[in-house]
């Protein structure tokens, strides 16, 4: 690590060590939510989340919370993603991995909700 | 940066350390392994979360859930079912920060609710040995603000927030400063007073584990508001976590730039070091601390002159508390208003307290000045243990005072406990049961000043063994009348006569049980009795005549 030798560069840093901690803070842009049921599971979901979690560390966006859920009771659209965004919660049905790294890409990072794909929302 | 889904925090203070936390974090680390989640999951030590008395205790995040006590066994559990499948263990886990969750109130969400977290804000929450969590945490933002704004800006910040020293005598911090501002020397010195010897008392403890760059940052302050280059950390050698904790967040200070020469390009230059202390009581004491540092032995010095113009090699010398250091980086972020609004006229913030013996709930607590011991006791600490009566409370160590039953109903805060002659002190609150014997508890408490009496002065070094030979005497049953009339006379003459608040304060509780609890003392002398079945007495030696 260089020495800080300025108050700017103490801010710079400052930023980037909250982006790190933000998981922790509850005060994020974006919430997904990902059903952990024994559907989902069963489904694939868990494939669907490292897909989002390895989408999400190239495009390098922080500013997230993962959370998984239990089953919502829409078993035959496991796997069921949920996007928390602007205040509205959008749910992806039958959601595959690739599905899920254009979901981050478009909807979780530039706000562009895929319509084909949305079962739900709140 | 790396990004995890879930963070994981352990609670590594030393009491939870012992408690086995350590194999609580490797047994995650290897549970994640197993279920190769340990490119999502973040494991990570933190300082107390305030569960170290029931058991190891673990954070969530984000769901932002308190695991405790966590036993080796609940470990594979918690990892499959929680962090691979998001199902939250309702039987072990508390929300944090809570009051009534649905999880149904356990005791351990209660113990928040009159407690405001100011400087327990990252003990808990960040990991103690990362300097970037800090930094994320509005760390060293009072540093940023300070450079930005000059000295001058910072004693009147600190000076306007009425911040009084948390170390006992509760003497006002920017006052302090103020006399080592004005004072002109060559070099100034900043020492931060870590030797937590009052018996029964660990906050700062829990705060250096916790929160160790906050101390640093407050020493930083206090250097650039006085003009002191160099700060030593005197610390009890016992504390054998705490300095490693310090050390490490002075190393990382040094290498980002926090210490040394030109910080942050602004020109002034600050070094700390650490010095362990060999575990002597009187060295809490301002002057004997200093004497220590520079390599004597650690007898008081005359008062004055007083530290802050004439103090570490006879130069002008600022000495805080941990507790006081603390204070200053949250007051000079959000500003010396915001402080004021916190706590009652006279004494604002929070404080510290480390709230132990007969309660159900034992720990280091924070609680704004105001509010009453009763309350304390009652809603922080779950009631006297055993559904017992209360008998009495020894608040601010054993140089501190005895508060009955009737006094219990007070506020804690300087100026209300001035009114019934005591004070917050050290910040401990030992609560005793019905169960205690008051001459039990003031011959343990004669019995470890005598041993801690450092022997510079006669009233102090002859009265503390005397004071306990008598005490002693009493509790086996061989008391006269006329010892208590000693006890008393020779207790004042102590307060008068003795060179520092060591042989000042030694008679404080033994005075204030002479007068409160006098039946007690009596029954001791006149009946041979113990009302609460503690002292042994020794039986009525018959006076054999040789012949």
């Amino acid at each position: 690590m260089d020495k800080i030798k300025s108050i700017e560069d103490l801010r710079k840093l400052r930023e980037q060590a909250k982006a790190f901690l933000r998981t922790r803070q509850g005060e994020v842009k974006v919430k997904i939510y990902i059903s952990m049921g024994t559907v989902g599971i069963a489904a694939g979901s868990r494939d669907v989340l490292l897909a989002i979690l390895d989408e999400l560390q190239k495009r390098n966006f922080t500013d997230v919370q993962i959370i998984e859920r239990g089953s919502m009771g829409l078993d035959v659209e496991e796997p069921v993603v949920g996007v928390d965004r602007d205040g509205v919660v959008v749910y992806y049905g039958h959601v595959a991995p690739e599905m899920a790294r254009q979901i981050v890409a478009s909807h979780v990072i530039n706000g562009q909700i895929i319509s084909d794909w949305v079962i739900a929302k709140e | 940066m790396k990004f995890y889904r879930t963070h994981v925090l352990v609670a590594e203070d030393s009491k939870s350390l012992s408690k086995g936390a350590k194999e609580i974090e490797e047994l995650l680390l290897r549970e994640i392994r197993n279920l190769g989640l340990e490119k999502e999951i973040l494991i990570t030590p933190t300082g107390s979360l305030g569960y170290e008395d029931i058991g190891v205790a673990i954070a969530v995040y984000p769901e932002g859930i308190i695991y405790a006590p966590v036993t080796p066994k609940d470990v594979p559990l918690i990892v499959k079912e929680h962090f691979l499948k998001g199902r939250i263990l309702s039987n072990i886990s508390h929300e944090i920060g809570k009051k009534d969750v649905s999880l149904g109130i356990s005791k351990a969400e209660k113990v928040l609710s009159v407690q405001k977290k100011v400087l327990l804000r990252r003990v808990g929450s960040i990991n103690p040995e990362s300097i970037e969590e800090y930094i994320a945490e509005d760390g060293y933002l009072a540093l940023e603000k300070a450079f930005e704004n000059g000295s001058e800006w910072v004693l009147n910040e600190v000076k306007n927030s009425e911040l009084r020293g948390r170390g006992g005598a509760g003497f006002p911090t920017g006052k302090k400063w103020e006399f080592t501002a004005m004072a002109k020397s060559d070099v100034k010195f900043v020492i931060c007073n870590a030797d937590e010897g009052e018996p029964g008392t660990f906050k700062d403890r829990v705060l250096m584990e916790g929160d160790p760059h906050s101390i640093i940052e407050g020493m930083i302050l206090a250097g650039f508001a006085t003009g002191a280059t160099y700060g030593y950390i005197y610390i009890r050698g016992e504390y054998e976590l705490s300095i490693k904790r310090l050390s490490k967040a002075i190393e990382q200070a040094y290498d980002y730039g926090f210490l040394g020469k030109d910080i942050l390009g602004s020109g002034f230059d600050f070094d700390i070091e650490i010095k362990k202390g060999a575990g002597a009581y009187v060295c809490g004491e301002e002057t004997a601390l200093l004497e220590s540092i520079e390599g004597k032995r650690g007898e008081p010095r005359k008062k004055p002159p007083y530290p802050p113009t004439s103090g570490l090699f006879k130069r002008p010398t600022v000495i805080n508390n941990v507790e006081t250091l603390a204070n200053i980086p949250p007051i000079l972020v959000n500003g010396s208003n915001w402080f004021k609004q916190i706590g009652v006229p006279g004494s604002y913030g929070t404080k510290l307290f480390s709230l132990m013996g007969d309660v159900n709930y034992k720990g280091v607590i924070e609680i704004p000045f105001g509010v009453k011991l009763r309350e304390i006791i009652e809603e922080v600490g779950f009631g006297v243990k055993g559904g017992k009566n209360l008998k009495v409370v020894i608040l601010g160590g054993v140089s501190g005072s005895l508060i009955s039953k009737e006094e219990i109903d007070t506020e804690v805060d300087f100026n209300s406990l001035a009114k019934i002659e005591a004070g917050p002190g050290s910040g401990s609150i030992v609560v005793l049961s019905e169960d205690r014997c008051i001459v039990d508890v003031v011959k343990n408490i004669a019995y470890f000043f005598r041993h801690e009496s450092c022997g510079k002065c006669t009233p102090c070094r002859v009265g503390t063994d005397v004071i306990y030979r008598i005490v002693d005497n009493v509790s086996k049953g061989n008391g006269q009348r006329e010892d208590l009339v000693k006890l008393e006379k020779l207790s004042n003459a102590m307060k008068l006569t003795s060179f520092c608040g060591l042989g000042q304060t030694t008679p404080n509780i033994l005075l204030q049980s002479l007068t409160k609890f006098k039946e007690e003392w009596l029954a001791h002398i006149d009946e041979r009795k113990c009302p609460s079945n503690i002292c042994q007495f020794e039986p009525i030696k018959e006076e054999v005549i040789n012949e």
